[in-house]
């Protein structure tokens, strides 16, 4: 019994949990792309750097408040600078609304050439943020690192695995709870959360019943630019802030959204959790688990796992491309195929 | 192209710029330069095709340069004999098995349909994965075991080079046949998505399988293309030496100059023949039908025109002429080093230069691949001038001049972005503009 209870422990501690907190990172990143194609109807390839560019501006404001002795206890002090990010990113994304994409929307013009144009926008992002923070690692992770600790966990409950939960980990899933409620509160309570839903079912109906695009398409880049920064943020906190690693978790997100139908935000949550709990349980080593379940003599010899680490992108990639041959429109309905 | 007056002294202040960077710099630099703009603009035509003539957004360049790489490199170097010995028949073994997994799954959804097919296709994918595993993990771990610090990998098939060239535009089209296959006839931006996915993957197995090429150990030391003369042989031979006495130059700057010259030749040979066809097939009935299906695929489609069938074989060749490209990379720095491959300079930069040299038109794409081949690689001294200039004013130890010092090379990647904006918005037919 306790062997069984070992193996869930052990589970829990290196899959479930860091499965639902990458989970609730990715989600956040696919209801942004999600947004941006519901509304504006392109991929938005510049959305890894909006999340970089959020989370680099949070960084900086935390080192300055870091460096003023202000901080929030055992709570990181990021989540104090965020606003600071937020507003950042917000401004940094209406000024390339108003500079790049407004011309294109006046013209009418393919999703194809605002896709284009979204890549040199993540071209200039790219340089932006490696010119003002650098190419570089930067950890700024503070406060406690664990809400329980795994030797905690072990005196409390006698097993002879520990669970650990990271303070991070914690963070990221009771803020995720709070920005999607909050998001579904506004697509689904407020006028101008209906008129964005308007907008995006429909949107010559939306024109003639008197919706101002220009707002709803301001407020869906207000609300992306907050979502990414925050995912950024919160990704940033539970691993570390590196540039390069956001063009790269460009993919997963994508796949994200797709998978759960691209354009409905639920779709986008259900999206992030299958695709990070698929990608974590693939390149999980269950060596341990294994030795837990079955009698001494059976126990395996290699690390059982899968596919190693560095497949993970292969994880999503393969999962997109099953979704598109199955059912192109995603798991919940999306938008046209 | 029209050869009219624009055109061609669009491509004659080109040569000027090679010229003094030759006089005022140096000519080895000056070469340099070129066969990177050489090869460049190789890719740069295979994505134009895609782009220009059908409108297919390909971001995943990256991947399709590195299977040309590995072309180059799996079929230029030796074979290593023991680790073929240890491992080689284990490697065969699981790609029969692999095989016959891919013959099963096709047959299966072929033959069955609804819920019995997915719990069938399911179940092989899932079994046959294992399977495979079981005999080609030993196998694996055989051969990287074997003098893991010389080789530890498979070699290769110990032929010229030149046929790595070739091998690699077939690699590439058989991704590109993966890839078209999947996700073309999908909404247009799932095409992008995957070919990210695609690259993403690429460069992973290349990374981890070292088996194969080493992984991140590196293939270095690849032999050059017949035409191409090794350095110690001209300095050593009495031809040159003479020559260079005549030119007043030292015979080591010489040889590096005729070998640099001699692989400039080779990618101008290649470049003008995939030029002359694709000029050939932009001018023929196949040309205007993939600009009539581009422009409007409804109305293509009404006149009975295969949509998808005919996007699938432009994206093949556009990425086999990709992979040609890349394998030409490979051979001309004579080593493959996977994690050399980043995106935004192998996938992001040749859009650049396909949306700067203009859309659609063959010349436009080569024409883009060299300027933006070369500003590209000028941008850095230029951008670390500009900041010395600008800086000049601070105090020698300024933090703040220090840090714009070391940021300096991060210029170029803002400056791409803003010129391809700019050449999107305000011409975005490019610098040669489609007829």
């Amino acid at each position: 019994m306790t062997d069984i209870l070992n193996a869930i422990v052990l589970l829990l501690n290196f899959l479930v949990i860091p499965g639902i907190a990458y989970g609730c990172q990715l989600a956040l990143g696919a209801l942004g792309v999600t947004l941006i194609y519901g509304i504006l109807r392109f991929s938005n390839f510049a959305h890894g750097e909006t999340m970089a560019f959020g989370t680099m501006f949070t960084i900086i404001a935390t080192w300055f408040l870091q460096s003023n002795g202000i901080s929030l206890g055992p709570i990181p002090t990021a989540l104090l600078a965020l606003p600071i990010g937020i507003l950042a990113a917000v401004l940094l994304i209406l000024g390339t609304d108003k500079l790049v994409y407004k011309f294109y929307r006046k013209q009418k013009s393919t999703p194809v050439i605002y896709l284009i144009a979204s890549l040199g926008v993540m071209f200039f992002y790219n340089g932006l943020i490696r010119f003002i923070i650098g190419p570089d690692d930067r950890i700024f992770t503070d406060g406690s690192r664990f809400i329980i600790t795994a030797r905690e966990f072990k005196e409390m409950t006698g097993l002879d695995q520990g669970m650990a939960f990271k303070m991070t980990q914690g963070i990221t899933i009771v803020v995720t709870i709070i920005c999607v409620a909050a998001l579904f509160w506004f697509l689904n309570k407020t006028r101008t959360g209906k008129s964005m839903r308007a907008y995006s079912d429909n949107e010559d109906l939306a024109l003639l019943s008197g919706i101002n695009p220009d707002r709803v398409v301001m407020i869906a880049w207000i609300l992306t630019a907050t979502l990414a920064t925050i995912a950024g943020t919160l990704y940033g906190l539970d691993k570390s802030f590196k540039p390069f690693t956001y063009l790269q978790i460009l993919l997963p997100i994508f796949a994200a959204a797709i998978v759960g139908g691209i354009g409905n935000p639920i779709g986008a949550i259900l999206g992030g959790f299958v695709i990070a709990l698929s990608e974590v349980s693939v390149t999980f080593a269950y060596k341990r688990v294994i030795a837990y379940l079955v009698p001494e003599s059976w126990a395996p010899e290699g690390l059982v796992q899968l596919l190693s680490t560095d497949y993970k992108f292969a994880v999503s990639f393969t999962i997109l491309v099953i979704v598109l041959l199955v059912k192109p429109t995603g798991l919940m309905k999306g938008q046209s195929i | 192209m029209t050869f009219n007056l624009r055109n061609i002294s669009m491509f004659a202040i080109m040569a000027v710029m090679f010229i003094l960077v030759g006089v005022f710099n140096s000519w080895s630099t000056s070469l340099f330069i070129l066969n990177f703009c050489l090869i460049s603009a190789v890719m740069s035509l295979g994505v134009n095709i895609q782009w220009g003539y059908a409108g297919l957004l390909n971001v995943g360049i990256m991947g399709f340069v590195a299977l040309g790489g590995v072309a180059a490199t799996l079929v230029s170097i030796p074979p290593v004999q023991g680790a073929i010995a240890a491992g080689g028949s284990g490697i065969l073994f699981s790609a029969f098995l692999t095989a016959i997994a891919i013959a099963a799954i096709y047959f299966a959804y072929k033959k069955l349909s609804g819920g019995t097919r997915k719990l069938t296709i399911t179940a092989i994918s899932i079994v046959s994965f294992f399977v495979i595993r079981y005999y080609f993990d030993p196998a694996v771990d055989a051969i990287e075991s074997f003098d893991s610090a010389g080789t530890g990998n498979l070699g290769g098939l110990n032929m010229p080079i030149l046929f790595g060239w070739l091998l690699g535009g077939l690699l590439a089209a058989g991704a590109a046949w993966l890839v078209g296959k999947i996700s073309l006839g999908l909404r247009s931006d799932y095409l992008a998505i995957a070919t990210l996915g695609i690259s993403e993957i690429i460069i992973a197995v290349l990374k981890n399988e070292d088996w194969l090429t080493r992984g991140v150990k590196n293939v270095n030391g690849l032999p050059r293309p017949f035409s191409v003369p090794y350095e110690v042989d001209i300095q050593q031979s009495a031809y040159w030496i003479d020559m260079a006495e005549r030119w007043g130059v030292s015979v080591v700057e010489l040889s590096s100059l005729v070998v640099k010259f001699s692989y400039a030749a080779l990618f101008a040979i290649v470049l003008l023949i995939i030029l002359y066809l694709s000029e050939k097939a932009l001018a023929s009935p196949w040309g205007r039908m993939m600009r009539a299906i581009r422009d409007n695929e409804t109305a293509a489609e009404a006149m009975g025109k295969n949509v998808t069938g005919r996007h699938l074989q432009v994206f093949i060749l556009g990425s086999a002429v990709v992979g040609i490209a890349g394998a030409m990379l490979t051979t001309l720095d004579g080593l493959f080093t996977p994690t050399a491959y980043q995106p935004l300079r192998y996938t992001f930069l040749i859009w650049v230069m396909v949306i700067v040299g203009g859309s659609g038109n063959n010349w436009g794409a080569v024409l883009g691949g060299f300027v933006v081949g070369f500003f590209w690689i000028q941008a850095e001294p230029i951008g670390l001038w500009a900041m010395d200039v600008i800086t000049s004013g601070m105090a020698e130890d300024s933090d703040l001049r220090s840090h714009l010092l070391k940021s300096a090379a991060h210029m170029r990647l803002m400056m791409m972005g803003v010129i391809l904006l700019l050449v999107l918005r305000f011409t975005p037919k490019g610098l040669i503009p489609e007829k």
